[in-house]
């Protein structure tokens, strides 16, 4: 990991307040991130593609973030199509869905999510969520260099 | 007197004893509530998983896999290979502890699925703390497979 420069995370969600909310969440427990944003899974596929001029210099991402129920690609349609990527697949992905269904749980983890996460309504206990988030995924873990 | 279940089980892989002894007083120090299984390499492993054998025949599927990388017979990586590639497995995360830090060796594990890759302090203190992490994320945080109606 490249320890000059802030992680870079894209953020596939379809809910801009939500969008927001993990900005938020992100500078309440002093975490420098790069957030990106995607607001389904095809728009998510072009940014880490870097499909059509909007996304031509689009950064590759450290790691996603990802909602599964969205219009257009969902999140586990992304997510199977990321995994089975040569290019992307060693990005990981992790869900962070208000689903309480086991099927989608299960599936996540199937089509190669790195964590489901449930996503809380409560702002504070959404804080605290991204809090364990990141100190697994910023802080313990090695995640691969990524120079681009 | 009743016995209850742990919440979750975790199966380390690692053929050096004196870092499985760590992991499980890692475990007991941090009071993760989590089973630990111990096996020594990779074909151990998938023994372990597959129910192979009367030392296996009741084995409880993990909710979690802890994998050395470097081990005799089968390593980490064609371990993981193979249970990324068998449908019955490959919804158990695998998260990689291991004392390499060689790039290669990083891009590899999340390139076969891996769920994240810790690098192991020599330093017991901080060998705690980062068992710590890790309970903290997937016992605490993520919600992890139902796993109850394979061990009935």
């Amino acid at each position: 990991m490249n320890e000059n420069r802030p992680l870079r995370l894209l953020l596939v969600e379809d809910e801009p307040g939500d969008a927001r909310l993990m900005d938020l969440a992100m500078q309440k427990n002093g975490y420098v991130v790069e957030l990106y944003g995607a607001s389904d899974g095809h728009e998510a596929l072009r940014f880490l593609r870097r499909e059509g001029q909007r996304f031509s210099r689009a950064p590759r991402p450290d790691m996603v973030l990802l909602d599964l129920k969205m219009p257009g690609l969902g999140g586990l349609e992304f997510l199977s199509a990321m995994k089975q990527d040569p290019q992307l697949r060693a990005i990981p992905a992790v869900i962070i869905s208000t689903s309480a269904l086991e099927a989608d749980v299960c599936g996540s983890y199937q089509s190669g999510a790195a964590g489901f996460v449930p996503k809380p309504n409560d702002i504070n206990e959404f804080v605290a969520a991204i809090h364990k988030l990141g100190e697994y995924w910023f802080k313990l873990v090695r995640l691969p260099e990524n120079p681009e | 007197m009743n016995v209850t279940p742990p919440l979750f089980y975790a199966l380390l892989v690692e053929d050096e004893l004196a870092d499985a002894h760590l992991v499980k007083a890692a475990f007991i120090e941090n009071h993760i509530l989590a089973d630990l299984q111990h096996v020594v390499d990779g074909c151990e492993a998938l023994e372990y998983l597959r129910r192979e054998g009367p030392r296996f025949a009741n084995a409880p599927r993990p909710d979690l896999i802890l994998l050395d990388l470097n081990m005799p017979r089968m390593d980490g990586r064609k371990f993981l290979a193979a249970l990324k590639q068998d449908p019955q497995l490959c919804n158990i995360p695998v998260v990689v502890l291991t004392t390499s830090d060689v790039e290669r060796d990083v891009i590899a594990s999340y390139n076969l699925g891996a769920a994240g890759y810790v690098t192991k302090p020599m330093d017991v203190v901080q060998f705690m703390a980062v068992i710590r992490d890790l309970g903290d994320y997937w016992f605490a945080l993520v919600r992890l497979p139902e796993n109850r109606k394979f061990r009935e």
